[in-house]
């Protein structure tokens, strides 16, 4: 991983002077500039209705620029994202072997063919055994392993993931996020994560860009560290990020009030 | 999955225990037949004209599943086409809401006029079945959840792939209902249309019988015909019941039973 922070690294998809107004008439963002590099963890770090969730359907393409332009250095990259959302988002009349196979089969795979992606994405995930599961029958940490598996399952060079683990209880969360780190480090992703969490920010990212209230980069943080999980999170550097991005919250916030 | 044998005791003892009331009270006050039959002698009425009864059930039970597959066949079509086009949805709901709320009772006489009474008979059950059918379907295909569509939206599903992986799916649940409803309606609708045909019923279904049994004032035949009309009408609740918990039984709530 240490290498891997040393790298330089090539611009995979940049905003530039994007603006995105709802047809309500609410500004989520406006005239933002940033840029996603190739093999990066990087995170967006804000308060709630900052924009940044926005960010991530404008890069995947459930949404629309009404300003400004998404620049891809590889135009094919765009077909091929992957997603995971803020709930799981499984179907509940399909097994987990089904949900993950869903991506294959919409792309035109067939089940004997897709099998071994399949399975592959859920050893990877720790699902293996429970591939004839509904989604009912898991804990909700199953669950997100699941909605991970498929994400990963057609190899996405960039992987979005919008508050994944918000909803999960403390000790889950902490294990999916070594979980997704190991993962990242040995499959070599992209990764662009939200989170309104500054400890899973800082814990997770290469990079982290802290929003404002009103969508603006305020700040941005780069971690470089040569060791993540438990013993990176008690260590001095990474109570100093974590100092720094509250501050940088902090000053949005009274932004916010003035 | 199995039903706890214990839960069909309560339901059987109040039958047996009705029926043996109403043999006593008939015996001990000496009713007549011609008002109020003994269950026996309905039985033995449904043994005596058992030929001429199932050739009826078999008629009234036919109309009723043709209808039943009609309306299933165009309710589910027209909820389609309603979810592919907000248009269509605003042009076809009012005649499909006229439909439902015209009692079919007052439609059946005009059927007849216009129809033969075999087809008037099938129309006033495809009539009261369609609605619900189609009603539920469209609101089934109109509630998928938000999120699952992001997700179809985010693979760049064709529409065919979107239709049988995710719309006919999530959408089975209140289709379901909509059967059942349908299915009951359904012989409603042949029985009403029966009724209103009276003695011009050709076609002598069920309901015929009841007529015509009561032209004659054979009150056993027609308690033995109604008793029958009864039983189509559990069994195909029973059917249609069966085949939701098949479908549904492993992920939907609402059929699942109490573990």
């Amino acid at each position: 991983m240490n290498v891997r922070a040393k790298i330089q690294r090539e611009t995979l998809l940049a905003f530039e002077r994007v603006g995105k107004t709802f047809s309500n008439g609410h500004v989520a963002i406006s005239g933002l500039d940033l840029e996603v590099r190739r093999g990066e963890f990087l995170t967006l770090l804000g308060p709630s209705g900052c924009g940044k969730s926005t960010v991530l359907r404008l890069v995947a393409g459930l949404a629309t620029p009404t300003s400004g332009a998404i620049r891809w250095t590889e135009s094919r990259l765009r077909e091929k994202i992957g997603f995971v959302f803020q709930e799981p988002t499984l179907l509940p009349w399909a097994n987990v072997f089904d949900n993950v196979f869903l991506p294959l089969r919409l792309a035109g795979a067939s089940r004997a063919g897709a099998a071994p992606a399949v399975f592959g994405a859920l050893e990877r995930v720790g699902l293996r055994r429970f591939n004839a599961a509904l989604p009912r029958e898991l804990s909700g940490g199953m669950k997100m392993r699941c909605a991970i598996a498929r994400a990963l399952v057609a190899s996405p060079p960039l992987l979005l993931m919008d508050e994944p683990f918000a909803a999960l209880d403390e000790p889950t969360r902490l294990a999916l996020d070594d979980e997704l780190l190991a993962l990242q480090a040995a499959l070599g992703w992209t990764v662009a994560f939200v989170t309104h969490s500054v400890y899973e920010a800082v814990a997770l990212s290469d990079r982290i860009l802290v929003f404002s209230a009103h969508g603006a980069i305020v700040e941005e943080i780069v971690v470089e560290t040569q060791e993540r999980g438990a013993a990176f999170r008690s260590s001095p550097a990474f109570a100093a990020h974590v100092r720094r991005a509250f501050q940088a919250m902090e000053r949005t916030a009274e932004g916010k009030i003035g | 999955m199995k039903r706890d044998p214990r839960d069909m005791a309560a339901p059987l003892v109040m039958i047996a225990l009705t029926l043996t009331g109403w043999e006593a009270a008939v015996r001990f006050y000496a009713i007549e037949p011609f008002v109020l039959p003994a269950p026996s002698l309905i039985g033995a009425k449904l043994v005596e004209d058992r030929i001429l009864l199932f050739d009826s059930l078999l008629i009234t039970l036919g109309v009723t599943l043709q209808a039943l597959l009609l309306a299933t066949l165009a309710g589910v079509a027209l909820a389609l086409a309603m979810a592919s086009s907000k248009w269509l949805e605003r042009a076809i709901m009012p005649f499909a809401v006229v439909a439902q709320v015209t009692p079919i009772v007052a439609i059946a006489p005009l059927l007849l006029v216009w129809l033969a009474p075999a087809q008037a008979v099938l129309v006033c059950a495809f009539l009261v079945a369609f609605f619900p059918i189609l009603s539920n379907t469209a609101l089934g295909l109109a509630s998928i959840d938000r999120a699952l569509i992001e997700l179809f939206d985010l693979y760049r599903a064709p529409a065919w792939k979107r239709l049988l992986y995710l719309r006919i799916p999530a959408a089975l649940p209140q289709f379901l209902t909509g059967l059942r409803i349908g299915g009951g309606l359904s012989l409603i609708g042949a029985i009403v249309a029966e009724l209103a045909a009276g003695a011009a019923g050709q076609g002598s279904g069920l309901a015929f019988r009841i007529v015509e049994a009561g032209f004659r004032l054979d009150i056993p035949r027609m308690f033995a015909a109604l008793a029958l009309i009864s039983l189509t009408g559990l069994a195909i609740h029973a059917a249609l019941g069966a085949l939701t918990r098949l479908l549904l039984r492993r992920w939907h709530d609402s059929a699942r039973e109490s573990e």
